[in-house]
């Protein structure tokens, strides 16, 4: 039984994250390294950076974009070398480009929106004058001030 | 069944009677939502009465059902094919319990079991509403439960059997073995659910064709309860996730963790938005339109969650039928009230003038934000979606996103939350109302500018988050010396102001504390990653660690290395550390287990992986300055919910019997 538990251990074993075989001599070349693999998905998990990501394929891509570096690329071209093998899908912040101008200016755009709507209706409130709805009849008033007292 | 003591057989009967109440729960469900509609419209009192007894069977029936599953669980019946996909009879007892639901089928009875709950609690706690406004809101609390009856019972049947069980079950996923996850999905839900009330009243509302102050005041305690839970719920998935995953993140922005996040977004704003309704009739078309999004949010949370629509690591679901359903629950729902509301929206008009500089106005801005900063996470979330869709680009929407685009609506909101909280209703004179802040200003400036002077990079992150921290904590300590004057009496007046003020402060305080921890972690965390050989001590960030041995050891239902790390700082040992990495044979998975050395300053978290080559051992250290201040301050905002929530004034509206009134200062 242990030997069969050991065998899968062995095969589930997860190879986590960034390995100390992995990483560069060069800290200042190691350092850039981490920093942009935050930026990169792994493509097996969700919502993960290669940097954190246990899979073996986010290995395989921690190594070669580390093997890019030494070979003297800058960081824009390391990521785009990636880019190019593996789509736009490993980017995790989207390019600001085409239809995604539509997602980075959803919350500026509609701040504006709803800023300006606000406003109008404060200024409309600061203006008004006591309109009335509805009146409530006299037992309702009674009633409405029995529950609103303190 | 003389044949013996073999508990399938004894539990049969309990399963069936589970099964049956669950049926008969729907059934009660449809009279509930049909009888008391029908009797509000034409002011029969008979017809409108039946819903209170309703809503207590109903709640009750469903109670029993529930019971039955989880004691199906805490028994180990595998003869029930969900036990048997999800349980194993050597798991520990705590996760037997957690086991009924930690899958898909037992969290959505979960789910209905809350919502009869809350339709229950407004039954019998309701007595003060006007009798056809309780009928209503009870008629649509019920009409949502016989949808996820529904969906329960056709699509996701927890009490199916099997005709051979086997010997044992699979197993829970063993990610969900654990304590902080074990309660992490109640809490959720019972915040989810919870905000089902504020749009039950908001529906009700819209049918009667009336939302006054009472309206405000009714509909506030149901939606604070609902965000206190959304915040415990998120804090301890927080928490988890920090503790759990091995590399101390807190927060992923994961598709799952956003479909909370945004209901608890909009619930913080519906709770600001109430308070002007109440106190200046104003606002109340938007305020219902919150209400209706709100639980609008909570539903494309489950449909995320439960429809695998855009995977994560939560989703247990992954059946298009499903997603399918619970789609289809959203737009009736949404898109009734929706139509509803933009025939009726009209005719509530605002009473209350106010001045542009208010505490109504600075209200509406607190809502601006919030909206916009849940709608930047809504199009975020959705947007791999939508761009595959429209667009043919197959693209992620990770963290930098969020951290860039949603992080400037918080720093906003933080700048002008002081301001806007002690600003007078109606009409204030801005220089007047802010000069006390001064004092809180210059403190949070100086402690943000220490901060950058002793960090030694140039982002602003850290000292940005440490001001917004101290701004916010100072905003409240002045404002309570406000409140209270100058004096002898200060002391006793600080002690009789009313709970919801306490309430708002210390929530206030503790948005203030997690913005800071959040900065803290963030901007400084160090970490350090290496193959040490026991024995050879090291040193990351100021502490030096040493493996001291690395043993296998068993546990209950998995195996375990365990690592035992000493850690210390200028030769005396603070503590030792235990990482483990657990497999979990009958799931076949493993996880990691970090060790963490926990302290208010910060947390020295240790993970241990493999053996290497060379018989040394990977291990990974961060030091994580300001951590627990994050998930302090979530305690501290769910705190200061709970005090607003024991507030006198909304027991009375809650129809708690008349208490002797006591002068409290008026605001």
């Amino acid at each position: 039984m242990k030997r069969l538990v050991l065998i899968l251990m062995l095969l589930a074993s997860p190879l986590a994250a960034v390995q100390p075989d992995e990483m560069l001599e060069d800290p200042a070349l190691e350092a850039r390294a981490r920093e942009l693999s935050r930026g990169l998905r792994c493509l097996v998990c969700r919502n993960e950076s290669i940097d954190e990501s246990n899979a073996s394929l986010a290995r395989d891509l921690r190594i070669l974009l580390r093997e890019r570096l030494q070979a003297g690329d800058t960081d824009a071209e390391a990521v785009d070398f990636i880019v190019q093998r593996y789509g736009e899908y490993v980017l995790l912040r989207p390019e600001v480009t085409g239809a995604n101008w539509l997602l980075w200016g959803a919350g500026p755009l509609m701040l504006l929106i709803a800023g300006g709507v606000g406003f109008v209706y404060l200024r409309g409130r600061s203006r008004a004058t006591q309109t009335g709805e509805t009146p409530l009849s006299p037992e309702e008033e009674a009633r409405l001030r029995e529950i609103l007292k303190d | 069944m003389a044949g013996g003591p073999a508990p399938p057989y004894n539990q049969g009967m309990i399963t069936e009677l589970g099964h049956f109440a669950l049926i008969l729960a729907s059934a009660v469900a449809i009279v509930q939502m049909i009888v008391p509609l029908i009797g509000a419209q034409k002011r029969w009192p008979g017809w409108m009465a039946v819903a209170e007894p309703a809503a207590g069977a109903q709640f009750a029936l469903t109670a029993l059902s529930f019971g039955a599953l989880m004691w199906a669980f805490i028994n180990s019946d595998f003869s029930l094919k969900l036990v048997v996909e999800n349980s194993h009879s050597a798991k520990p007892m705590l996760y037997k319990i957690s086991g009924t639901w930690g899958n898909h089928e037992g969290s959505m009875l979960l789910w209905v079991l809350i919502l009869t709950l809350f339709g229950a609690m407004a039954a019998w706690f309701g007595g003060n509403l006007p009798p056809s406004l309780r009928a209503r809101v009870l008629s649509v609390q019920s009409a949502i439960a016989v949808a996820f009856f529904a969906f329960i019972i056709f699509t996701s049947n927890p009490f199916l059997r099997l005709e051979t069980p086997p010997f044992d079950g699979r197993d829970l996923n063993p990610l969900l073995q654990d304590p902080g996850l074990a309660f992490h999905p109640p809490f959720l839900y019972l915040g989810y659910v919870g905000l089902s009330m504020a749009f039950s009243f908001a529906v009700a509302a819209l049918i009667e064709g009336r939302v006054d102050a009472a309206w405000g005041r009714w509909v506030r305690p149901w939606t604070l309860a609902a965000w206190i839970f959304l915040t415990i719920g998120i804090a301890l998935g927080s928490w988890w996730a920090y503790y759990e995953l091995g590399w101390g993140g807190f927060w992923f922005w994961d598709p799952v963790e956003n479909a909370s996040f945004m209901p608890w977004l909009l619930a913080a704003a519906l709770l600001h938005s109430a308070i002007v309704v109440e106190k200046r009739e104003s606002l109340k078309s938007w305020t219902i339109l919150l209400a209706i999004l709100a639980f609008g949010f909570s539903l494309i949370g489950t449909f995320i969650v439960r429809s695998g629509l855009l995977t994560s690591v939560h989703a247990f679901a992954n059946d298009p039928e499903r997603g399918v359903f619970i789609l289809a629950i959203m737009a009736f729902f949404m898109g009734g009230a929706l139509i509803l509301f933009t025939l009726r929206a009209g005719t509530m008009e605002a009473k209350g003038v106010f001045g542009l500089v208010s505490r109504e106005s600075a209200l509406v801005v607190n809502n601006l934000l919030l909206a916009v900063a849940c709608f930047v996470v809504f199009v975020g979330t959705m947007w791999p979606l939508l761009a595959e869709m429209f667009f043919d680009r197959k693209l992620s929407v990770g963290p930098p996103f969020f951290n860039a685009a949603f992080t400037p609506f918080m720093v906003l909101l933080g700048l002008i939350l002081p301001v806007g909280s002690v600003l007078p209703w109606k009409r204030a004179r801005i220089a007047r109302a802010v000069r006390p802040l001064r004092y809180a200003f210059v403190l949070a400036l100086a402690v943000g500018g220490l901060a950058w002077t002793m960090q030694s990079g140039r982002s602003l992150l850290g000292p940005m988050g440490l001001f917004l921290g101290a701004w916010l904590v100072a905003g409240v300590v002045v404002e309570l010396a406000q409140r209270t004057g100058r004096g002898a009496g200060r002391w006793a007046r600080l002690r009789r102001l009313p709970r919801a003020d306490w309430g708002k402060a210390v929530a206030h305080a503790g948005l203030g504390v997690t913005m800071a921890g959040i900065a803290g972690l963030t901007a400084w965390t160090q970490d350090d990653i290496r193959v040490a050989q026991i024995g050879q001590p090291w040193d990351v960030g100021g502490y030096t660690l040493t493996l001291n041995e690395v043993n296998e050891i068993r546990g209950p239902n998995y195996q375990s290395t365990q690592a035992d790390v000493t850690l210390s700082r200028d030769g005396s040992v603070i503590s030792q550390l235990k990482p483990e990495k657990r497999f979990y044979p009958v799931a076949r998975m493993p996880t990691t287990e970090a060790a963490i050395d926990y302290n208010l300053a910060r947390d020295v978290y240790v993970v241990i992986g493999d053996q290497q080559d060379n018989g040394g051992w990977t291990v990974r250290v961060y030091v994580k300055p300001l951590t627990n201040w994050i998930w302090i301050g979530c305690g501290l905002m769910a705190l200061g919910g709970l005090l607003s929530l024991s507030d006198r004034r909304f027991r009375v509206a809650a129809g708690a019997r008349k208490t002797r009134a006591t002068p409290v200062p008026a605001e």
